[in-house]
This record gives structure tokens, sequence and C-alpha cells, in this order.
């Protein structure tokens, strides 16, 4: 028997279907992949072993009754039933914790269930747990988590970019075939790209952000990680949509072919065909690793061996991205971040008045990250500043998604990308400099910045270690731009890269492996 | 563009409701100056004539029907604060008795 954890998600659906294996069986072999590896990788922050495999018992009835009555039928369009599915720990769960990775929320148990977390039970997935993440999603490493980084399963002494990184090496190291993320400047994309696995940032407002921690309201969106296109696709499929208690989720229909992509190679290959896409120069930043500029670019010859047409572009404004989401995100968190305030919810410090709970319960509850950027933030926005920065970040925002539209009217269907201009750092390597880790999503941030979509997915090895390609749509081209990731999977299906696995984890499970919070000390 | 000094990052501090170490303040005062050194870029580009842009889709007036819907029970609300007595979170005065 094979092992069950190498499977695809649509892989699994057709064996739960036919009752050759059950949800059970998956999800206790994805749930001791995750206790094992624990140690060694930190990728969970909760494993809830009992409520996955009740949800577990339920998709297996599920299946029975299908099985049994064609009149359920229906729910066989339902691809995620008995499917274990790994949740970043800012998604609510009823009664579970929710840390955002922060120790201002330690102990804080959700009342209610996130809208994406509805949309998971309805369709029957199985949530393993939760995932460990920069703390408030502020990070592209992992490292600024409260409970420890994460470990690349690629490379134990590296980090799995961030800030979704618990969510992309669960996927990457075999823990789950799906999870779910969050982007607000590049934070499903980069450590997609830095795991080896497809990740989609999908259009804002496509997603309902009801039950999430927020970061940067204008620029936070919900998306899936997977293996493949069509997992990822599929993922989305079950979340998307409006929701009437997120008013920035929009009624724009969910299309249908985002759950059907293309099972074949060739068909998936022959839809490149006259496709027409832009690669813009300004994404080939200064400081780009050589490997991962050569892979970008045998993928684009690659797509334009398959029939599509490949033109240079020009963005001219993404020079002032960085800065302007610097700027905007900031902003946004400070004001997001004032309800920690230790009152209604997290622990409540200090003596005396409520100034002095307040100084003491963020001073103590937030680390040095969030610091610093609720203090950009609350600074941009301050008396006498807000014009110079605040406003003006607005108004450059506006070229740069300008820059955008100008391909789109120009008749682009998308545009191919490096994700991140380098593979995986070293621990500790970007720490010192804060605006080092802010460069790390150069090519990611000005996507968010202009609310479009955009996917990543593997094109190679550099130095042993992943490179991701990146696909960047108009407003609600998920699924065509799914359907060029299809594209260029099939078209690599044979490469000599796409065996390769991650670092070999059962012999990392030894108690003499370090932590990643060892690995992290050793550096400092 | 302008310069934080070690006063303007306590009031910053201040504003934001953090309570921070000397040692804090001390680096904050450096890695502030570094990242708004690079904001200055935006400086240079003109944008007198360009809107703002706050949010990226269509979308205005979003309301719902105006009809009584459940809140969460009291008791999950409480469960999570600090200090709670009956139906209330307790926290400390904020007036004085006079």
């Amino acid at each position: 028997m094979t092992d069950l954890t190498r499977l695809h998600a649509h892989e699994m659906a057709v064996l739960l279907r036919t009752g050759e294996v059950s949800s059970r069986e998956l999800t206790e072999t994805h749930l001791a992949a995750a206790e094992r590896d624990n140690r060694a990788l930190n990728v969970w922050l909760t494993i809830d072993r009992d409520r996955a495999l009740a949800e577990a018992d339920a998709a297996d009835a599920r299946l029975a009754a299908v099985r049994t009555n064609p009149d359920r039928a229906l729910d066989l369009l339902r691809p995620l039933v008995g499917i274990p599915v790994a949740l970043k720990d800012l998604v609510s769960l009823a009664g579970g914790q929710c840390t955002a990775g922060s120790r201002i929320l330690e102990g804080y148990r959700a009342p209610y269930d996130a809208h994406i977390t509805e949309r998971l039970r309805e369709a029957g997935a199985v949530i393993l747990g939760k995932t460990n993440m920069d703390e408030f999603a502020m990070g592209s490493s992992t490292e600024h988590s409260a409970y420890g980084p994460t470990s690349n399963p690629w490379a134990l002494d590296r980090v799995p970019g961030g800030s979704s990184g618990g969510s992309a090496a669960a996927v990457a190291a075999f823990h789950a075939p799906l999870s779910i993320g969050t982007d607000t400047g590049g934070s499903i994309r980069q450590p997609a790209a830095l795991c080896g696995v497809v990740g989609m940032k999908p259009t804002y407002g496509r997603v309902s952000r009801y039950g999430i921690v927020a970061f940067a309201s204008s620029l936070d969106q919900i998306g899936p990680f997977a293996r493949d296109a069509r997992d990822a696709a599929a993922l989305l499929h079950a979340i998307a949509g409006r929701d009437d208690r997120d008013s920035t989720s929009s009624p724009e229909p969910v299309p249908a072919t985002l759950a059907a992509l293309p099972a074949g190679d060739d068909e998936a290959a022959g839809s490149l065909r006259g496709k027409r896409l832009g690669l813009p120069r300004e994404y080939f930043v200064a400081g780009m690793e050589p490997g991962v500029e050569a892979r970008v670019r045998e993928a684009v010859a690659a797509l334009e061996a398959a029939g599509a047409t490949v033109e240079e572009v020009s963005l001219p404004h993404t020079d002032y991205g960085l800065a302007t989401y610097y700027i905007v995100a900031p902003a946004e968190a400070s004001a997001n971040l004032a309800r920690y305030d230790g009152i209604r919810f997290g622990p409540r410090l200090g003596d005396g008045d409520v100034l002095a709970n307040y100084l003491a319960t963020r001073g103590r509850g937030f680390g040095p990250e969030v610091k610093r950027r609720i203090m950009l933030g609350t600074y941009a926005l301050s008396a006498g500043y807000y014009d110079a920065y605040y406003l003006k970040a607005q108004k450059v925002r506006t070229l740069i998604k300008g820059d955008f539209d100008a391909l789109w009217t120009q008749g682009f269907d998308a545009l191919v990308a490096p994700t991140s201009p380098t593979v995986a750092f070293r621990f500790g390597e970007r720490l010192a400099d804060p605006v080092s880790m802010y460069l790390s999503d150069a090519c990611t941030l000005p996507v968010n910045m202009a609310g479009l979509p955009g996917v990543s997915i593997p094109c190679g090895m550099s130095d042993g270690l992943p490179v991701g390609l990146q696909f960047i749509g108009s407003a609600w081209s998920e699924a065509s731009l799914f359907g060029l990731a299809r594209g260029y999977e099939a078209i690599t299906a044979d490469a000599d890269w796409r065996g390769l696995e991650p670092t070999d984890l059962a012999a990392a499970a030894e108690p003499e492996t370090p932590t990643p919070a060892d690995r992290m000390r050793a550096v400092e | 563009m302008a310069t934080l000094s070690r006063s303007d990052v306590e009031h910053v501090a201040h504003l934001a409701r953090l309570g921070l170490t000397d040692a804090e303040l001390a680096r904050l005062e450096l890695e502030l100056n570094h990242i708004l050194d690079q904001y200055a870029i935006l400086a240079g580009l003109p944008t007198d004539d360009i809107p703002p842009t706050a949010q990226t889709i269509e979308l205005e007036n979003i309301l719902r029907d105006d009809v009584v819907r459940p809140s969460l029970p009291v008791a999950a609300v409480l469960a999570n604060a600090a200090a709670t007595n009956g139906d209330f979170i307790v926290v400390p005065a904020i007036l004085d008795e006079r």
C-alpha cells in the first residue's frame, strides 16, 4: 500500500468514494506524521486528535450514506469530504485556541467559528489543528512567532517563509494535503515558494474574513495551500464567496471551473496555447539569487515552448511598493491591534489604573516586530504626519494599481514573475535588519496593494531548495490563474525535480535533533 | 523627511499605549529612523493630482436588513475576560468617586 500522506487530495477523494480508504485511516496517518515531526519542525501550535477523528468518523458516515443511497449523490460534488486540512492559528475554531502567534492571545478560546471554518465543516473536511505563524502575520520567516520558529522541511536550519510558514510547511512535510493561510503582503505565496508547494492569494474580497484575526484590513486575504493546482483550486472553491458578516466580501460569483481544472496533462498543456503573458522586468530585483532567476527564466521558456507568448512588460512604480506597503500595512495594523487591551480577552497585566494595565499588557504581550509595526503605523497616522505618510502612500497605491490595470487593458491574460527573490534563508539571517526581511516580499506585496490574485507554484530547485513561480491576474481571475498553474504542472510533469522530497523527517524525529528554537538560539 | 528623536519615540509609544523598556526605546529609535529612510523615495514622486486608493474593489454601502439577529451568549463573551462579576467585565475605576 502506498503511503497515504503522499497522495494529493483529489486522489484521496477517489479512494474515499470507492471505500478503499476511510477518512479515519487518512486522518490517523496524517496525525501520526504531524505528531512525529512536530519536535523537529514546530509546524503545529495545536494538534486536535480527538476532534479530528470525530470529524473523520462523521465524514465516513456521510460517504457510506452516499454509497448506499443514490439520492445523496449530490454529496459527491463535495471534493473535500473526509480530507485532512490544517488552519493557520488566526482562524477561529469554536472552543479552540487562536493565538495568532502572540502571547497577548495566550489562553484565549474562540467563542465561534470563522466563516471559512463553517464552510470547511459543511464541505466535510477534517480539521487536524492549527499551524504556527509570525505574530499577527507580521513577518516573512515565522521567526516572529511567540511560540518559537518553524523549520523548513527541506532544510531544518532554514526558515519556511512567512507569515503562514506553518501552513506551508504542513503541506510540504506531508502532514496534510491542504491548508489555509492568509496573505497581506506575500504571506501565502512566499512560504509556498520557500517550501515548494502551491499557494494562492485570491482577489481582495473573494473570501470572507469573518472570524479571522485582522492585520491590515485593506490588504488581508485568505487563501489555500496544496501540493498541486487542482487541490488548491478545490479548496478555494470551498471557502470563496459572499458572506454578509464581512461587508468587504464580494458578491462576485465563484466560478464552477475552479473545482474542475483539467485532470489530463494533454488538455492542461494545450490550454497554454495562445495565452499572452507579461514578464515584469522590475520583478527581477537587485539581490535576486542567480539560481532563482535561472529557474524562472527556464519556466518562461517552457511556457513559450507550449504555445504561450511572453512579452517583457514594465510595472514602473514597483520600486515604490515596499515603502508604500510599509506605511499602509502598519497604519492599518496599529488601528486593528488597538483592541488588545487586556479587558475583554487575553491576559491582563499591570497593577493600578487602566492606563497602567494597557501599557503593561501591550508592552509585554506583543513581540518586537509587532511593536515596531504598531509604532510605525501610529507615527504615520499621527497629527502632522498623516498627509506626508498615509495619504501619500494611498496615492502611490493608485499608481501601483494603475500599472497593473494598464496591462489588463492591453489584453494580457496574466503576468509571470518570481515569487521570492531568494530561496529559503537561514535562521537569524534577516532578523537583525528589519528592512532586509521586508525585501523578501518585494515581488508579492504590489499584488496586495492592487487587490489582485496571485498564485505561487514550484518551478524547480536552486542549491537543493525550492523556487517559486508566480502568476498574477486581474481581479476575479483565480480560475484562469489556476489554469495556467495546472498547464505549467502538465508541461513539467516529467521534470526530474518533481520527484524530490524534503529532508528525511523520520530520521529527524530522533530526540537529539535540535528543535527550531534551539537552531535559532544558536545563531543569535 | 522627518527623523524621530528619542522623545518622539516615547510620545508615539504613549499614543500606541505600549509600555516599552529603555532598551526597547533606544533600539526603536534606530530602527524606525532606518525604516523612515526607506520612505524618502516616495517624496520624489509627484502625486498632487492622484486620488488616494483606500480599497481596491468597487463595493459601497453594503447594508444588511435592519432585523434583530442573535448575538453570542453573554457567558461565551465573558469566558475570555480576565475579571468578571455577574454579567459584567471588571475593570479598574476610570472616574474618581466624588
